[in-house]
């Protein structure tokens, strides 16, 4: 399509309409190359191996850290999951308080900021690059990630700001300082400042150029190839509108139709596997074998469980922190009911949503595998398996769905953009926070963030994947390393909290409110 | 026992219909009347997280503006009329709030005005009439 328009261009008009495309792509190479050259340190700092093996020290902290919580807290996502459940749908909320911010609300404001391209093109990478088996890791990261998800949002809303206009703000810059001065621990401030600075990052990184690249990359894949700097200055000027212009209506509207489309997701996703009934028993044989085996992809077992674990933990953020921005707003006297209600986010991110991609891509055969052998095929490059048409990422994912419904690609190019645009707000309102907590709450200063985040907007639709990719990651796992050691110092505080308020609903002090007339 | 009326005002010319339809039968049976504001709201829907931050802050203004600007000229009118009035302003489904407001007050009836929607509207959205048709706990008159 791109080669007949520039030569039809080329041909009527001789110079003028193809030196634009010409131009605008020599642009996008050389925002690639600084872009790589400039972040590349910090990359490869983030990601170093543990000496000796091959195994990223980052995946092994986020590793750790949830198995502690998980025992720590003896298994909160399983007996605390009902409890949950009940929370969400408002049993336990004062119907005095009909008008505040909902334990449902929060939730799916900080669903809509997770759930998004993680999903769709992370497990893609994830299972391209780690075969099936990378979903079992995935599946088990997103389990145990339920219990940093509790710790973190607990802490969150116990440790929030709360100004006399009645505004709030919380998150672990403030859940560090406030936490650590309260139990005498020094160094609270310069972590918290720290994580700010990784926050912004992360804002600019997995919640911004990544999501504006891979909706570029959609939307090429629908209408053929053109500049990504096209679809960035699109996309800033949207963006901008709403965070500076405060357009309402903009983000009201995704905000209705992203959980829609996330609702229809999963339903395609189920019709694809229910159509596919007999194989869904092969697809998890295959999960769970390449699970331990790896089935011949690059690294083996180990490359499986690092591609599952990285792409889970970049899903659905359990760890970094990111959530507890967003859950500190809900109204409620007991933190601990926020911790509760999180740790249904990386089960609807991950457990369900994620785990329903990789099927659809494991069962639709889009990875090759080597008749022979039974084990999976390595691209040229041998970096990842080999896939039917040569996809990767979104476009992967794209294939899959589209094999079973031929028009599905045009729906997922519009979920892949209202996704990416949603998760853009939310990481936009994270990172704002951290900069106010750094600069100051000046109109002049949050401006120019808002600004410097547009921009970013159009440095990531124009970069290619693989230097965004590894910049967004290295980000949004920075602000883990702090954040997890901010939770180890405070994690007492939250066995605290959750015992006090067990206690309480044991003896009846915390009970149901009588549900509404129906 | 005396008769209190709950009426479900909005401010528009049919709740101003409604509420003349209440004091009247309040005065001849010296009854009472509690003028029932709802502000719409769900648990449910969806917020961004600056809106998230700023809900408490807004739901305050909200309450506000409902006291100030739609419930105090309406009781200031009302003082002369010898009725005893009360005010409520609840957040939620209008129906539902309406009918705990009445189960609250111990009230004997739901005074309310009909805003005319299409038949489709109402078919598609609901109506507050049609609601309370089915769930109300108390007699339900229904203005023109």
């Amino acid at each position: 399509m791109k080669t007949t328009f520039t030569r039809a261009a080329a041909a009527a008009t001789a110079l003028s309409l193809a030196t634009v495309p010409a131009f605008a792509q020599t642009i996008d190479e050389k925002v690639n190359e600084v872009f790589a050259n400039s972040t590349g340190w910090f990359v490869s700092l983030i990601f170093s191996p543990f000496p000796g093996t091959t195994f990223p020290w980052i995946v092994g902290w986020l590793v750790v850290a949830a198995t502690i919580f998980t025992l720590y807290f003896a298994f909160i996502q399983l007996r605390g999951f009902k409890h949950a459940i009940s929370l969400v749908k408002g049993d336990y909320s004062d119907p005095n308080d009909a008008g505040e911010v909902s334990h449902f609300q929060a939730l799916a404001t900080a669903l809509s900021g997770t759930v998004g391209l993680g999903n769709i093109a992370g497990v893609a990478v994830a299972v391209g690059i780690g075969g099936p088996g990378a979903t079992f890791w995935m599946i088990l990261a997103g389990l145990m990630g339920m219990a940093s998800k509790f710790t973190e949002c607990t802490l969150g809303v116990k440790y929030r700001n709360e100004y006399p206009d009645g505004t709030v703000s919380g998150g672990p810059m403030y859940y560090i300082t406030k936490g650590f001065a309260e139990r005498g621990i020094p160094g609270g401030k310069p972590l918290a400042v720290l994580f700010a600075i990784f926050c912004i990052l992360g804002a600019f990184g997995g919640g911004n150029m990544f999501q504006a690249n891979q909706a570029h990359a959609q939307i090429t894949n629908v209408v053929g190839d053109y500049p990504g700097v096209i679809t960035g200055l699109v996309f800033a000027a949207v963006v901008f509108a709403v965070i500076v212009g405060g357009l309402k209506s903009i983000a009201k509207v995704t905000e209705k139709v992203v959980p829609f489309m996330g609702v229809m997701y999963v339903a395609t996703a189920l019709v694809i596997l229910l159509i596919n009934f007999d194989q869904i028993g092969w697809a998890f044989g295959q999960i769970f074998e390449g699970a331990f085996t790896g089935l011949g992809v690059a690294g083996g077992m180990v490359g499986a469980l690092i591609q599952g674990f990285k792409r889970a933990a970049f899903s659905n953020e359990a760890g970094v922190g990111s959530a507890a921005i967003a859950h500190s707003a809900v109204r409620t006297k007991e933190p601990i009911t926020e911790g509760y209600v999180s740790l249904l986010e990386p089960f609807i991110d991950t457990v369900v949503i994620c785990t329903m991609t990789a099927l659809v891509i494991i069962i639709t055969g889009q990875l090759m595998v080597d008749p022979a052998t039974g084990n999976y095929l390595l691209n040229e490059a041998g970096s990842a398996i080999a896939t039917v048409d040569g996809n990767s990422g979104v476009a992967l994912t794209s294939a899959a769905f589209s094999s079973a419904f031929g028009g599905f690609k045009y729906i997922l190019a519009l979920a892949v953009i209202l996704f990416a645009f949603s998760t853009m707000i939310s990481w936009s309102y994270y990172g704002l926070k951290a900069w106010t907590f750094l600069f100051g709450e000046s109109n002049g200063s949050q401006l120019f963030f808002k600004v410097l985040f547009c921009v970013f907007v159009v440095i990531g639709a124009s970069a290619s994947l693989g230097p965004v990719i590894d910049f967004s990651d290295a980000a949004i796992f920075a602000m883990a390393v702090v954040n997890i050691i901010g939770l180890y110092f405070l994690m007492p505080v939250v066995k605290r909290e959750l015992e006090g308020y067990l206690g309480r609903l044991k003896s009846g002090e915390i009970k149901k409110f009588s549900t509404p007339a129906e | 026992m005396s008769e209190k009326f709950v009426v479900g005002f909005d401010g528009s010319e049919a709740a101003k219909g409604a509420l003349a339809f209440a004091i009247d039968r309040a005065k001849a049976l010296g009854g009472s009347v509690v003028i029932a504001h709802v502000l719409e709201w769900s648990p449910y829907s969806f917020l961004t997280p600056t809106e998230l931050e700023e809900r408490h802050k807004r739901r305050k203004e909200e309450l506000d503006r409902a006291e100030t600007a739609l419930m105090k000229p309406v009781v200031a009118g009302l003082a002369d009329s010898g009725v005893t009035i009360e005010t409520a302003i609840k957040y939620g489904n209008i129906a539902e709030q309406l009918g705990e407001i009445a189960k609250e007050a111990g009230a004997s009836q739901i005074v309310i005005g009909r805003n005319g929607h299409s038949g489709l509207g109402s078919r598609v959205f609901g109506s507050v009439a049609g609601s309370l048709a089915q769930i109300a706990p108390v007699a339900t008159t229904i203005v023109p």
